[in-house]
């Protein structure tokens, strides 16, 4: 399977792929880790007529920490979240656990975090993760930088907020306290496949042991990645409970809207969504030293 | 586009189209048909080679222009001087392959597995291989290939 003709243009710096972008517009797509255009370009899906390719853009290759923020760069690589030193922090617990199930390893050593957002796959592990975290992407665009929250920033499948002619530079994850924690469940055929199902799960407590916020979204649910909010409000000053992860695992199932296919039907499917939230849950608090 | 590879130490400059994807570059254009190609699909495994060192790709999921500038390294410059890298000697005495189809990305995988992790468990070995696919062996010889290369790897280095 040969992908069709393309004009390839190497990008040095930031400006330069953007000067790119400008002058190709949408006729021009942006190669990062390449791990699903290049695919979907071989399959034909994709018949871009310009690739930028950012790989060599080495001011966006980072995971940094500061304002609160911890942002990770646009060619920075799955792996590199999954080696990072901090990665095991219970605090990062939702980061580590997707970190370690997207895709397979292989793909994880070229595959980034940015693109996957960009990419906005429906079953893609990603944004579920960001949604969850409250994540945003710094956009590039014609009259500068702009910051947009993952809530409005998936449009639909394949769709996001940037444009023809923009550049996605950063995704920045809140840093989360140290009474949080989370955990991402993914029900696969086999690794590297999509996901049947995925949730995933943050929570924080409060010093007397309620729920101060809760967050919960899911992939393969629906044309994007979809936040749950009838379960975080259910959990919301809540105490850690059998009952109320109950009650969220049945707010997410209804919440689900997911497509029937060889991975499963729309009734399984739904029942696993609150299932694999149900036990998203239940590791949350038990890594927050809570045994429900 | 006029592209210069490095692959094993060799500098390898070639005129390729941009949708010539790293994997037939290799074996096309250098001759170099070590790299098998399974699936065409990123699923397989089989055509990993190892980029600047330390990263394992799938030579069919990057196009050859990327590569320009880089160094790649592949089965046939695992052996050095005549002699079998650890890892191979690891997969010859341990009879980790059958038909030796997938032998070629398992090995690329393992070492840039090894690289970043020079003592894995069995876990972590049977988990930085799970995006190889064997049709033959039922994986247990390779794992235990690859703990052999490990444990003689360590034991080369004081």
């Amino acid at each position: 399977m040969i992908p069709a003709a393309f004009e390839y243009l190497r990008a040095h710096s930031i400006d330069e792929a953007f000067t790119h972008l400008q002058q190709h517009g949408g006729e021009a797509r942006v190669l990062a880790g390449g791990q699903s255009l290049i695919p979907a370009m071989r399959f034909r899906l994709a018949r871009p007529a310009v690739l930028i390719d950012i790989n060599e853009v080495k001011e966006l290759n980072y995971l940094r920490s500061g304002g609160g923020m911890l942002a990770i760069g646009a060619i920075a690589r799955d792996s590199d979240i999954e080696r990072a030193p901090w990665i095991g922090e219970r605090r990062w617990s939702l980061l580590h656990d997707a970190s370690r199930v997207v895709a397979d390893p292989v793909v994880r050593q070229m595959g980034t975090v940015v693109g996957s957002l960009c990419h906005n796959d429906p079953a893609g592990d990603w944004t579920a993760v960001a949604l969850a975290t409250r994540a945003e992407v710094v956009v590039r665009g014609k009259s500068g930088e702009r910051t947009v929250a993952m809530d409005d920033f998936l449009v639909d499948s394949f769709a996001t907020r940037v444009g023809d002619g923009e550049l996605a530079l950063e995704v920045r994850f809140p840093v989360p306290d140290e009474r949080t924690a989370g955990s991402y469940q993914k029900v696969e055929r086999k690794v590297g496949d999509f996901a049947t199902a995925a949730a995933a799960v943050q929570v924080s407590l409060n010093a007397d042991g309620t729920i101060r916020a809760a967050a919960v979204a899911l992939s393969a649910a629906g044309p994007c990645a979809i936040r749950v909010e009838e379960a975080e409000r259910l959990l919301a000053g809540q105490k850690p409970s059998r009952e109320i992860i109950r009650a969220a695992a049945d707010a997410t199932s209804r919440r689900s809207s997911p497509q029937a296919d060889l991975r499963g039907s729309i009734e399984y499917k739904k029942n696993l969504a609150g299932v694999l939230v149900a036990r998203g849950l239940g590791q949350a608090f038990e890594r927050l030293g809570v045994r429900v | 586009m006029r592209v210069n590879v490095k692959v094993n130490g060799v500098s390898y400059e070639r005129d390729v189209e941009p949708r010539t994807l790293l994997a037939y570059f290799l074996r096309e254009s250098c001759g170099l048909t070590g790299t098998h190609v399974g699936c065409d699909t990123s699923s397989c495994g089989c055509c990993v080679v190892v980029v600047d060192g330390d990263r394992a790709v799938k030579s069919c999921t990057l196009f050859a222009v990327q590569a320009d500038g880089h160094e790649v390294l592949t089965v046939e410059g695992l052996a050095e001087g005549g002699k079998l890298h650890p890892l191979q000697q690891g997969f010859w005495d341990q009879h980790g392959l059958q038909c030796g189809y997938c032998t070629p990305g398992m090995l690329l995988t393992s070492y840039a597995l090894l690289k970043h992790n020079p003592d894995p468990s069995e876990t972590e070995i049977r988990e930085g291989l799970a995006g190889n696919l064997c049709r033959c062996t039922g994986y247990q010889n390779i794992v235990k290939a690859v703990e052999q290369a490990a444990r003689s790897k360590r034991e080369e280095q004081p």
